[in-house]
């Protein structure tokens, strides 16, 4: 029992670890669109959960909100509209890519060395930043906005523009050209 | 009190066998004085039968429901088709766990420490609050597809774009309050109105009329119900659902009117505040307790919620988007600016 309550945030630790591996795994493994969403939509409930046990509530609000509740919806709503039931049974492994299983692997592979090595040798960032904002204690959510809105305002303002471009974008790719409305 | 087991087992497990038994029973006995309401709204009695004045239907419904056979259409997706209704009763029950019933109480002195009637406080509630509540889309949207069922399908598929077209104004109604009370947190929040003297309704009524008629529209409730619309789409997303199944549906759309009409109490009404809590010549409101409070004004909302769907007709899709996105946001926007600017330039340096 003492075992248990010491090792409690390892233990929750592991198994969140374990079902955004799986889940992340799943979503190559299954066939159905569908069913690959929803393993996606695991993954990113377990990255929630990491955050939490990271002390990043924020964070793990938002990314419930934003990519469960929000973007995981849109992708089943394009999956909807695409006629799933027949897809799973055509053919997916592309035989003329086979060439290319070695060096994919082998660059993940390192990718996951380099990873494991960081682990170990780079320095930690400063864990108190995440509830402090200029070392007075505060939520988490103080020190996210103290950090977006007054040390990198720039950076944070130069990506919405970025982001308003894609949105315009969009809208100007998706949009019908329909005789009397066009230019 | 201080045995451990007590305070982080006990005393939880007991409030959350309360708060869920009786959010089930209210939202069971929504269903009863929606029918009767409407009834008396459309000149007609409603159920009057089983029990003094039917009180009882809701029980005879619920023993009804659970003994009707359970199909399961062939040519469906199981898994999905049957994880739908879980998929939306547990987010609907799991908002209750933030909801700020009212403030610490000792129960008039049986319990020898005041302990607070919410299950718990956390520092992000309203983004919790909102994250979770969108997740109830998925049994809405995967049990359409999972059905296999065009009317299922097309259901699934507006409601998909009804709430993700409304959450965006409906955040923005939320963060206005945000910037008046300083917290994402529900408790603090009711703290905030009292220090600040004012419901946040008072300043903040563009944004309350917005969160209302969004809330309305996430709950699929008239005049916003397109995913269910009988006239043309059957039953919409519930069509293929039967006995238990169905219930879970339904049940969940009441609990999720019960969590907007609180989030409209808690972020705008104060809670459980009395009215005008700094005025002192009301100081005989404060016999009844802050928990009456709170259920009052959320019975308000439900009241209006049930007065709706008696009075509106159905809006037409084109106009549901158009009403979202080209009146709510950039109102609420407006609104967002106008509160930003009026805190910064007379809200004293927070």
């Amino acid at each position: 029992m003492d075992w248990m309550v010491a090792h409690f945030a390892e233990l929750v630790f592991f198994y969140l670890a374990g079902i955004a591996v799986i889940g992340a795994a799943c979503v190559l493994i299954f066939r159905s669109p569908i069913n690959a969403a929803l393993a996606l939509l695991c993954t990113f409930l377990a990255i929630a959960g990491l955050f939490v046990l990271a002390h990043a509530e924020l964070l793990a609000a938002v990314q419930v909100l934003v990519y469960a509740g929000g973007i995981m919806v849109l992708f089943l709503f394009a999956i909807m509209l695409v006629n799933v039931r027949v897809l799973p049974e055509q053919p997916q492994f592309m035989r003329k890519l086979l060439p290319f299983v070695v060096p994919a692997a082998g660059a993940l592979a390192a990718l996951l060395l380099v990873a494991i090595w960081g682990v170990g040798h780079l320095p930690l960032g400063d864990l108190a930043a995440l509830t402090s904002v200029e070392g007075v204690a505060a939520g988490n959510t103080e020190a996210v906005s103290w950090s977006l809105f007054m040390q990198y305002l720039l950076p944070f303002e130069v990506v919405s523009i970025v982001l308003l471009v894609a949105i315009i974008g969009a809208i100007v790719l998706g949009r019908k050209e329909t005789p009397g409305e066009g230019a | 009190m201080t045995n451990p087991w007590v305070v982080y087992l006990l005393v939880p497990m007991v409030k959350i066998v309360v708060i869920l038994g009786a959010i089930t029973l209210a939202a069971a006995y929504l269903s009863y004085f929606e029918r009767r309401l409407v009834g008396f709204l459309q000149i007609r009695l409603g159920p009057n039968r089983v029990g003094w004045q039917g009180v009882l239907q809701p029980i005879a419904d619920a023993l009804k429901l659970f003994s009707k056979e359970d199909i399961i259409p062939t040519r469906a997706e199981k898994l999905v088709y049957l994880s739908g209704p879980v998929l939306i009763i547990v987010p609907a029950l799991v908002v209750f766990s933030v909801i700020p019933f009212g403030p610490p109480t000792n129960l008039f002195g049986l319990l020898p420490q005041a302990i607070p009637p919410y299950l718990t406080d956390i520092n992000v509630s309203v983004l919790f609050v909102l994250g979770v509540s969108s997740f109830g889309i998925y049994g809405i949207i995967l049990g359409g597809w999972a059905s296999n069922n065009k009317f299922s399908l097309m259901g699934g598929l507006r409601s998909a774009a009804q709430l993700i077209s409304y959450e965006v104004p409906m955040g923005f109604a939320i963060v206005a309050v945000l910037l008046m009370a300083g917290s994402l947190s529900l408790v603090s929040i009711v703290e905030a109105q009292r220090q600040a003297h004012v419901w946040y309704v008072f300043p903040g009524f563009v944004a309350f009329f917005i969160y209302f008629i969004c809330g309305v529209a996430e709950t699929n409730r008239n005049p916003f119900d397109l995913p269910e619309a009988e006239a043309e789409l059957v039953a919409g997303f519930h069509t293929e659902y039967s006995g238990m199944k169905f219930a879970f549906y339904f049940l969940a759309e009441y609990a999720n009117m019960v969590v907007v009409s609180s989030m409209a109490t808690v972020l705008f009404f104060g809670g459980w505040l009395r009215p005008f809590p700094s005025w002192g010549w009301l100081g005989f409101l404060d016999v009844v307790p802050p928990v009456v409070w709170f259920l009052a004004k959320v019975a308000a909302f439900l009241y209006c919620y049930i007065w709706f769907r008696g009075t509106f007709p159905r809006v037409r899709f084109d106009q549901l988007m158009a009403l979202g996105w080209k009146v709510f946001l950039p109102v609420s926007l407006a609104n967002l600016m106008v509160i930003g600017t009026l805190i910064v330039l007379f809200g004293g340096g927070r």
